[in-house]
């Protein structure tokens, strides 16, 4: 019988262009908030996890595992350490991975890390780097970007249930103004609904500012058994659901290309397992690498029924104040999306709601939040359920 | 991603030239790229999977138009590129050429055609493959 | 002696057209004096993803999708070009495996100016009826090389044609053939070297008229045969002047050049010129039609043919690939800014 588990402690870094710090300044920085947060002394870690999508690519270091917890100050310790890869869900496998250790009694105490350093490289690296999480043979060689795939969506979304240009750029919109609130942000700032609709086209429908930036960045949570929780914290926030499902690495090996059925599938999981449904959750975080990608979400994820998720946006339901606040802290749009990074970060955010710490961008009496981290153009997803304890 | 060494493209010729694909001998299900095995039939697939030429005629199933490329398709801006069903089954990935952008449409018939698909810079191997164009309306 | 002829055709024109008076409007030129000198009024373009692997894999399936013959009882293939993409490593084996005739197949690639074409049919007559192989493919193809402000700026273009060479089903007889060929510089590419130079008022005289008007009076002489036994002609086609200008010297009628010449739409296809000339006369041959082709390849030589259509002509399905007249319908403007890009002109030979 699995036990539960709780999360004890979160560090998160600034997200953005940090020219000043490395790989391993942010990945340390935001584990070593996250100890600080949790009350633990450090010796009190059995495993650590980290999260990141490809530091082979990005700063040609792999081996992250043990790079990272040697940078912590762990390597005396000699704790078990492994990096977790899923592209973009790698945060979120991470702390899945981490969650299955301390919930199966094998760990008591483990740190969870995630991390992306992407402006190392020069040109077109990132970029490039980011689509191998498609499918290079039978996608990317044929010329289609990550961008491109997330377009094709929205184009059969727009074709199928009269979602348009404009209520994607309002997700961007609404992001952004929730981005301005979050001291961590990449974009502190709001962006009117005319800039982003003007934005340079990325890939039809999609303009520059429907996609999520290239960001540097860390964060960490430490996850503790729920009933050893209390002796180090008294707001733990425990993770009462947690699923995971895959589907195909190409977008056209689908029957359905406006769902992301592994987003369906992880969500179903996480909310049986925290037998609730999508009514009770009070605020999420969900994957909005492009504009687009929020709109799949919160209708696969059940916020709203499926092809109304552009109507959604309309109806300002996902709002700070709305019925089902969406992205409070900015999302991938504004907060930044340094890949490895963003699975953890959206359970930091979460944390801070229900402990209510978010400051300005608070959502009122949160209770139970809900984490939504994809990887790729929907070929994994990761979904968390965190409940304030 | 042309940067890899030659075989890796290589070994995909009959795929990229020719939709060579293949057919469980147990459902009769279509896959481009070929498999191994079946995901439905799974064992009773296993040896039973006949390798079978895709005819290059499908139906658009959605599309963008890449205005920001990767290095090696820079020069090709804008430029469509879409899902496409084939009328034997599978769905593929391929630019669209031949047309307008603003002809492409969700629906629109096409068909295969030979194109360069990327090249290894000046200097080093040029790889070829599937594009698609408007149906040539007889 | 065994029949030998052709078996079927396709062609291949890129949809893109650049016209002349955009070209002569970049480099300061009256667009005028440039079109009504050279009588080119527009030139296929080839765009990023094409090139003479392209051309020749969608002319060589044209001419396949027209018969019945099987891939597989393809036994030779040769691409003439001078721009085949790559200087070392064949075209021809991309047409083979894109065709599906690997890997018993005898392949090479020719080069011999604009008649590498013509000289991959003679071969190819010459292993059809000595029975090496039962059938083999010639193409002539080719993304044709300017250097920015050249006087070939305005014709150089894109085009290709596949003929299927064999003994059976033959739609038209190749009745003769024969070459005219000597050592003569009047255009060349050195190794190496992005565009092609050419020796300016010495490639006319000494050069196109001297190869073509000798190696045509020469096949005449062969079958014993006069201009006005043939219904179309079809000569190398550098510009929209030159074929119809050696017409005339021969004997020949503009009726019987027209429906063979394509390079005032077209510009000059180099390898693909008399070939695409050729194809576009089949399209509309009837049985009993009597062709006669003449290519030219500077450096310099010429191929001449004596061709007859067959009755087989009319069982031939032309319709299923398209009719050079729809490869020349189906196009799309770009301008000089954009033709600079799609050639690569901004990048220094």
């Amino acid at each position: 019988m699995m036990r539960d588990v709780a999360i004890i402690g979160i560090g998160i870094t600034k997200f953005g262009e940090l020219w000043d710090k490395s790989f391993r300044n942010l990945i340390a920085e935001a584990g070593s908030k996250a100890l600080f947060d949790s009350g633990i002394s450090g010796s009190e870690l059995d495993a650590l996890y980290v999260g990141s999508m490809s530091t082979g690519r990005f700063v040609g270091q792999e081996h992250v595992g043990a790079l990272v917890a040697d940078w912590s100050g762990f390597a005396h310790m000699h704790i078990p350490a492994m990096r977790v890869e899923s592209a973009c869900a790698s945060g979120g496998l991470a702390v899945r991975q981490g969650y299955f250790s301390v919930a199966s009694g094998m760990n008591d105490i483990v740190v969870v890390g995630g991390v992306e350093k992407m402006t190392d490289v020069v040109g077109d690296e990132a970029t490039d780097t980011l689509a191998t999480g498609l499918d290079q043979e039978w996608e990317a060689f044929f010329g289609a970007t990550f961008p491109g795939l997330y377009a094709m969506i929205a184009t059969r979304h727009m074709h199928d249930y009269g979602t348009t240009r404009e209520q994607l750029a309002k997700v961007a919109v609404k992001n952004h103004a929730n981005g301005a609130l979050n001291p961590y942000a990449q974009f502190k700032r709001a962006i009117p609904l005319e800039k982003i609709l003007c934005s340079p086209m990325t890939a039809y429908p999609l303009g520059m500012l429907d996609c999520s930036p290239v960001s540097d960045g860390a964060a960490a949570v430490v996850l503790c058994a729920a009933d050893k929780a209390k002796d180090y914290t008294d707001k733990p926030v425990k993770i009462i659901g947690t699923g995971q499902a895959s589907d195909t690495l190409s977008l056209h090996g689908r029957d359905n290309i406006c769902t992301f059925e592994s987003t369906v599938y992880a969500g179903k999981n996480a909310y049986e397992q925290a037998k609730l449904t999508p009514e009770d959750i009070d605020v999420a975080e969900v994957h909005d690498c492009f504009t687009i990608a929020e709109i799949l979400a919160i209708e696969d994820l059940g916020f709203v029924k499926k092809g109304e998720g552009g109507k959604a946006i309309d109806k300002k339901i996902t709002t700070l104040d709305g019925k089902i606040p969406i992205n409070p802290s900015g999302g991938l749009k504004a907060k930044g999306h340094p890949v490895g990074a963003t699975g953890v970060a959206q359970i930091a955010e979460i944390v801070m709601q229900l402990r209510g710490e978010a400051g300005e961008r608070q959502v009122k009496d949160a209770k139970i939040g809900l984490t939504h981290n994809v990887g790729a153009v929907g070929a994994s997803c990761v979904v968390h359920i965190l409940e304030a304890i | 991603m042309a940067d890899g060494a030659v075989p890796r493209f290589w070994r995909e010729i009959p795929q990229r030239y020719n939709l060579i694909g293949n057919q469980c001998g147990s459902c009769m299900e279509i896959y481009f790229p070929p498999r191994e095995s079946c995901p439905y039939c799974r064992r009773k697939s296993m040896g039973k999977m006949k390798e079978l030429k895709l005819k290059g005629h499908g139906e658009v199933l959605t599309y963008t138009i890449i205005y920001t490329a990767p290095e090696h398709f820079e020069g090709q801006t804008p430029y469509p590129i879409a899902i496409i069903k084939l009328d034997e089954g599978p769905k593929i990935t391929a630019q669209i050429v031949d047309c307008e952008i603003d002809d492409v449409k969700i629906g629109m018939r096409v068909q295969s055609t030979f194109r360069k698909i990327q090249e290894d810079g000046y200097i080093g191997a040029i790889y070829y493959g599937y594009k698609f164009k408007p149906v040539e309306v007889k | 002696m065994k029949e030998v002829g052709i078996i079927s055709y396709g062609g291949h024109i890129p949809r893109l057209r650049i016209r002349s008076s955009d070209i002569a409007n970049a480099w300061g030129k009256n667009p005028e004096t440039i079109t009504g000198g050279l009588g080119v009024f527009e030139k296929s373009v080839p765009s990023p993803d094409q090139d003479v692997a392209t051309i020749s894999v969608e002319a060589a399936r044209a001419a396949l999708a027209r018969c019945n013959i099987a891939p597989k009882d393809v036994g030779a293939i040769y691409v003439g070009s001078e721009s085949h993409p790559y200087a070392v490593k064949p075209t021809g084996t991309i047409v083979g495996e894109a065709i599906g005739a690997t890997p018993i197949l005898k392949v090479a690639d020719y080069e011999f100016a604009c008649k590498a074409g013509t000289a991959a049919i003679q071969t190819c007559m010459a292993l059809v009826k000595s029975e090496m192989v039962r059938y083999g493919i010639a193409i002539g193809a080719d993304t044709s090389q300017a250097a920015p402000g050249d006087a070939l700026e305005y014709a150089a273009s894109a085009g290709g044609a596949a003929f299927i060479i064999g003994r059976e089903k033959i739609i038209a007889n190749i009745n003769e053939t024969c070459s005219f060929t000597t050592d003569t510089p009047d255009f060349w590419r050195r190794e190496g070297r992005k565009y092609p130079a050419h020796g300016g008022r010495f490639t006319g005289a000494p050069a196109y008229f001297r190869h073509i008007m000798s190696n045509a009076q020469n096949l005449m002489n062969s079958v014993n045969s006069k201009p006005d036994d043939y219904d179309y002609a079809v000569f190398h086609q550098p510009n929209g002047k030159f074929p119809l200008r050696v017409a005339k010297m021969l004997g020949f009628t503009p009726d019987q050049v027209k429906q063979g010449l394509l390079c005032p739409i077209i510009g000059n296809t180099y390898s693909g010129s008399s070939m695409l000339g050729l194809a576009s006369v089949l399209d509309v041959a009837k049985p009993g039609n009597r062709i006669f082709v003449t290519s030219y390849g500077s450096g310099a030589g010429s191929d001449a043919f004596d061709i007859t259509v067959t009755k087989n002509i009319k069982e031939l399905p032309r319709e299923k690939a398209p009719l050079v007249s729809e490869l020349i319908e189906k196009k799309q403007y770009i301008d000089y800014s954009t033709y600079a890009k799609y050639r690569d002109l901004l990048y220094e030979d």
